[in-house]
């Protein structure tokens, strides 16, 4: 497995060589702004749209962005860009950009949830939105309010949030969009190696010699990587090999070597294949060496549920929906679970009681030793997984088992490096945590992990998924650096850095991005923020959230820069300021930090989303939130209003004097060197002087920033300070001592290794569920916990079915997923006209025999129907993804065809990610 | 694919008189046949020619089109008005497969058995050639390297009619350049392509085939493809009779300087 010392560094020195001899930086490329002739000021940003992580450069005149290239000199991409990226200059100036506050009235002008929106001024909104905001508090405490962030916030947005829901509301009623996107991942991350975060980086393009996807149709979602996959194997077509497993063709299809298409579900069954080869038949393929020295065998439970509502009886629920939801509490198994659950004592036609549901049931887990590892994978031999995980019933099972086994080949294979590639096939998934833990699984057995060219990588969708949502912790569970809520040491760390009062901190996670929506219909979260994200356009079952917002007494604010779908169904809109009107930092899906500085004024009177959250805070005073708050029967935070005071607080002090407007931040002055010549409205305001502001009179970015990598420095997550990330292009953390790390857990390339285990190859530091108990297949034992320290986890997961397959009634499944055109809900990229006249619509992409069977043609009008919704869309029988009978799919960026009211919100139970690429549904014309 | 399709030079100059004849007689434009040979007719349309001879421009093709893809052309345009057509940027030829334009044309100018397969009987929406996909690569962005393919995602025929040729980007060293390529046996010229194309001017659009396409002479056959020699069926080799004289040549004129 090894690849020697020697070896490595004359493959990286001809890979750095060919970058070298290649690259022509004009420049331009500087990172310095530079004015031209032309009056063009260029300076360097980020694409805005997916997990890539593309740089550009910006040209600037008269407070305008008048264009954009690919920054020649950004590692990821060279001076490219995908069409999306090429747009980056028109985004922000679609026609209908909202410019001004916007208040559902009556005729006096008061607010009325069945008023129209009309102007407001920022003053009297903000005043609604706080007025709303104390009686919900009042009314229901700090459960009683929710935050929908973003997995596009900037991380000083993300950042500024976290501490003002958290540390402020003492609510952990924040989640992002990331949860739709990429939660899967984190579990395995965590579960694994105790860290969130891949190991690798997009080099190892350019060292493996197979690339698997797996769920990942990285040809139209992440463009630029794939040109780098596509050169990968135009550098030595015979020996790199790409196999593409999907359930539909899709144009990965088209260069790879081999194309699988899987029943939905079974790629559980087929990693167990490829383990179950591993161990039984090709034992000798195992890093033994590797496997002693960094690993240990574990499993969990396995009746957690499917994510759904706990409650059985919700009137708001119809009967024909029960009966997937009935499966969160009970399931009968099919032939197929019969087989793979039999170690549990199972056989088919039996009721499995889901009897571990609880967030800490779904997330136990224990070790078990290699040979109850190897006993649960015995079920999942070819015949068996072939049998079951076959997609296309047009393939002859004998073809489909030589992929199969050509498949395992590939990974068994002695001295072939194999990098995994995923995105959503196997993160929106209702056993999505399983499924990546299953590829860390393979990879681990084989030794073919954290090097370069070999691992397991988890392609993120979102911009600053990592650097934000991720790293920031701008979710319900977490805290900045991987620190959770639930952990009193990490409560009292963050507490610490953020200068609270002592059990400020509500240790109680918070509702997860569809729980937020169930809340709200329930009644328990009557006031709402959404920020840089689409929420009753992209989350499943929307039918039931539209309902909701529009009919119940609650109160919900969206900031954006367009109107979308959830504006539509707001109580008040803010305008709010995009990307290149602001300072800012993504993440991208390499551990890749990248900067920018704000490079126009703001359209109209739209204000960034920091500016928003300042303005707000400044209407919450520390007396409405700091005292006594009940979270329920058996949590109540205390009064730290008295500690509050001891530490200098008053109680009238307002939550931005104390989070935001402190010493601390004051500290950080402008004007700063490094942000010479650009603007900065949150600093020194701008010429507009909206709502009479004239800045905050400090560098609220650079302070922000200063603050937050005081969580993760020396503590595995370390960051650059501010001005270096203006200096360069991005750098993959830990940064230490100014080098950033290229491969973690392996010694060559990570200082950590060295500090955690002195002298051993790798190491698996990461600290999160490192004490287990031991145990067998069935369960954990009674007994003391172990410390596995430096260890990462082989779980053993089985194959289940999906909370919803096809029946009868409604014989096809429903995928949903993306276009290269478009950008998730289509919120800028159906505004770029030429994008739009690209791919107008979003069609259903149907097998062309079961259309003919349906009496349908090519471009017919049908309507998509499951126990939850239906939509009327055109069909297409010809084009980018061609469908094996049996299986439909529809993109969800356009909003005339709102997908997700069809969509089941099953999640995977312990991510609480939705699995969107399987529900059941019937096709009729419309 | 453009066996019988392919128009000399004294054919076109004819189409044109015809054309303009056909504008005089229905509208009293003598100027709008002029650049005719640009003007895209629906599926199954004969060769302008004979298609301008046989359309009556009752619009019934027009009518039947779902897309309202086509329109007939108005007066002071550059075809005959009244003559269905279509312009792709704006409005492409869905490529329906019941191909109601061609089906319900009263007058055979839009021919079923052009899109047809034996000999009409199965409707073939593919072997509509409505023009040719033709690509600018100065202006195409894929070939600069950016990752756009948006006509090859669009080409209802992809992978057949548009393929994507993968070749290394020796400037950045670790892209490739995605480039895609139209081809001409399996283009319908439905212009998905064109109206997909993301620069400001369409960097691929169609063209009708006697513009696009040019025309290699019937004395060559490919040796290494098979089946080529069907390309030149019923040539008959060069005519008897010689226009001149070698004598004539020979006894003309003299070498010696002056």
């Amino acid at each position: 497995m090894a690849l020697t010392r020697r070896d490595f560094i004359k493959q990286a020195a001809a890979v750095s060589a060919a970058g070298a001899i290649s690259m022509k930086i004009p420049a331009s490329a500087m990172a310095q702004a530079q004015e031209t002739e032309k009056g063009w000021k260029w300076d360097k940003s980020v694409c805005r749209f997916c997990g890539t992580g593309c740089g550009l450069m910006l040209a600037t005149r008269n407070d305008k962005i008048v264009a954009v290239k690919g920054d020649p000199a950004a590692p990821v991409n060279r001076g490219l860009n995908c069409i999306k990226g090429y747009f980056n200059a028109k985004i922000m100036y679609g026609k209908d950009r909202l410019t001004q506050p916007l208040l559902r009235v009556n005729a006096q002008g008061e607010f009325d949830k069945q008023g129209k929106f009309k102007p407001v001024s920022w003053d009297k909104a903000f005043d609604v939105m706080a007025a709303k905001f104390k009686e919900a508090y009042g009314e229901l405490g700090p459960t009683g309010i929710g935050v929908f962030g973003s997995g596009q916030y900037t991380i000083h947005e993300g950042y500024a949030m976290s501490k003002l829901v958290k540390g402020g509301f003492r609510s952990n009623n924040l989640d992002p969009n990331a949860r739709h996107c990429m939660a899967s991942a984190v579990v395995g991350f965590i579960q694994t190696f105790g860290i969130d975060e891949p190991s690798g980086n997009y080099d190892d393009i350019e060292y493996t010699d197979t690339a698997v996807m797996w769920g990942a149709n990285m040809a139209e979602m992440h463009p630029i990587l794939w040109s780098r996959i596509t050169d990968r194997k135009l550098s030595n077509p015979d020996r790199v090999k790409l196999i593409n497993l999907t359930t539909y063709t899709n144009r990965c299809s088209n260069l790879a070597d081999m194309e699988i298409i899987f029943k939905p579900q079974t790629d559980l069954a087929i990693w167990n294949y490829i383990a179950n080869e591993i161990v039984y038949n090709r034992p000798e393929t195992m890093d033994k060496e590797f496997i002693e020295q960094n690993t240990v065998f574990t499993t969990g439970h396995t009746d957690l549920g499917y994510g759904m509502r706990q409650d059985k009886n919700n009137p708001k629920y119809a009967a024909i929906e029960l009966d997937t939801m009935n499966k969160q509490f009970s399931k009968v198994l099919s032939e197929a679970e019969g087989k793979t659950l039999a170690y549990l004592g199972y056989k088919a036609g039996d009721t499995m009681e889901m009897k571990h549901t609880a967030p800490g049931d779904c997330f136990a887990h224990w070790t078990i030793g290699f040979e109850e590892f190897k006993k649960g994978l015995e079920p999942y031999t070819l015949d068996f997984v072939a049998e079951l995980s076959k997609g296309d019933p047009d393939e002859s099972l004998d073809d489909y088992k030589v992929k199969l086994q050509a498949l395992a080949d590939h990974y068994l294979e002695k001295d072939r490096k194999v990098v995994s590639y995923w995105t959503m096939g196997m993160n929106q998934h209702t056993r999505g945590s399983w499924v990546n833990e299953q590829a860390y699984m393979v990879h681990l057995l084989l030794g073919k992990q954290a090097e370069p060219g070999n691992g397991a990588f988890s392609l993120t969708g979102q911009p600053s998924a990592c650097g934000t949502a991720r790293e920031v912790g701008t979710f319900a569970h977490r805290l900045p650096a991987d620190l959770i809520v639930a952990n009193p040491k990490h409560r009292e760390f963050s507490e610490k850095i953020w200068k609270l009062p002592a059990k400020t901190l509500n240790g109680k996670p918070g509702s997860h991005y569809t729980k937020l929506l169930r809340d709200i219909e329930d009644g328990k979260i009557k006031w709402a923020w959404v920020q840089v994200c689409n929420p009753w356009q992209n989350t499943a079952n929307a039918n039931h959230w539209i309902k909701a917002a529009r009919e119940m007494d609650n109160f919900i604010v969206v900031s954006d820069g367009y109107p979308t779908i959830s504006a539509k169904v707001a109580d008040l809109i803010l305008p709010s300021a995009m990307i290149f009107e602001k300072w800012g930092a993504y993440g991208n899906a390499e551990r890749r930090t990248q900067h920018w500085k704000q490079q126009v004024t703001p359209v109209g009177d739209a204000m960034p989303d920091i500016w928003q959250a300042f303005e707000f805070a400044k209407r919450i005073t520390l007396k409405e939130v700091w005292g006594e708050q009940k979270i329920n029967d058996k949590l109540t935070l205390p009064d730290v209003l008295a500690d509050a005071q001891a530490m200098g607080y008053s109680p009238d002090d307002t939550l931005f004097d104390v989070l935001f407007n402190n010493e601390d931040a004051h500290k950080y002055t402008w004007p700063d060197p490094i942000g010479e010549g650009s603007l900065n409205t949150l600093a020194e305001g701008d010429k507009r002087k909206v709502a009479g502001f004239e800045g905050y009179g400090f560098f609220v970015h650079k302070y922000l920033w200063e603050e937050y990598r005081k969580f993760g420095v020396g503590h595995m997550h370390d960051l650059a300070d501010f001005d270096t990330y203006h200096k360069v292009r991005g750098l993959k953390w830990p940064v230490v001592d100014g080098k950033e790390t290229e491969w973690r857990f392996n010694a060559e390339y990570d200082s950590y290794v060295a500090k955690k285990a002195p002298g051993q190859k790798f190491a698996f530091y990461g600290p999160a569920a490192k004490a287990l108990l031991a145990g067998d297949l069935k369960g954990p034992h009674k007994g003391d916990k172990v410390k596995y320290d430096n260890k990462a986890k082989i779980f053993f997961r089985p194959y289940m079915d999906p909370p919803e397959m096809p029946d009868k009634t409604y014989p096809f499944w429903l995928v949903t997923g993306r276009v290269l055109e478009h950008w998730h809900t289509g919120t800028m990229t159906m505004r770029v006209p030429e994008l739009y006249r690209a791919v107008p619509e979003a069609v259903c992409f149907m097998n062309p025999d079961d259309a003919a069977e349906q009496g349908f043609t090519d471009g017919d009008a049908i309507w998509i129907e499951s126990r939850r919704g239906r939509v009327k869309v055109h069909i297409e029988l010809r084009g980018r993804n061609t469908m094996p009978k049996g299986t439909v799919m529809v993109p969800f960026f356009d909003e005339r065809v709102l997908i997700n009211k069809v969509c089941l919100d099953a999640t995977c139970p312990i991510s609480k990610e939705t699995d969107y690429k399987k529900c059941a549904v019937k096709v009729t014309r419309a | 694919m453009a066996a019988g399709k392919g128009i000399d030079r004294r054919g076109f100059l004819s189409r044109l008189t015809a054309a303009a004849v056909g504008g005089v007689v229905w509208g009293g434009f003598v100027t709008e046949g002029k650049s005719a040979a640009l003007v895209l007719r629906p599926p199954g349309a004969l060769p302008e020619k004979v298609f301008l001879g046989k359309c009556i421009k009752c619009g019934i093709c027009v009518e039947a089109c779902p897309y309202d893809t086509l329109f007939l052309a108005g007066p002071g345009t550059d075809a005959p008005t009244g003559t269905p057509r279509l312009l792709p940027r704006d409005v492409p030829c869905y490529l329906c497969t019941d191909i109601p334009c061609t089906a319900e044309c009263p007058t055979g100018a839009l021919d079923v058995s052009l899109v047809s397969d034996d000999g009409g009987r199965t409707l073939d929406v593919n072997k509509t050639r409505i023009g040719l996909a033709v690509m600018d690569y100065e202006n195409c962005i894929a070939a600069w390297g950016l990752r756009c393919d948006a006509c090859y995602r669009a080409c209802p025929l992809l992978d057949k009619a548009i393929t994507i040729e993968h070749t290394r980007n020796e400037r950045t060293g670790r892209h490739a350049v995605l480039l895609p390529k139209v081809h001409p046996d399996a283009c319908t010229g439905c212009g998905l392509c064109e109206r997909a194309c993301v620069v400001e001017k369409a960097a691929i659009f169609v063209l009708p085939l006697e513009v696009a396409l040019g025309r290699v002479g019937n004395s060559y056959v490919k040796g290494w493809e098979e089946g080529d020699e069907s390309r030149i069926d019923g040539t008959t080799g060069p005519a008897d009779e010689l226009d001149s004289h070698p004598l004539d040549y020979l006894n003309s004129g003299d070498l010696q300087d002056d």
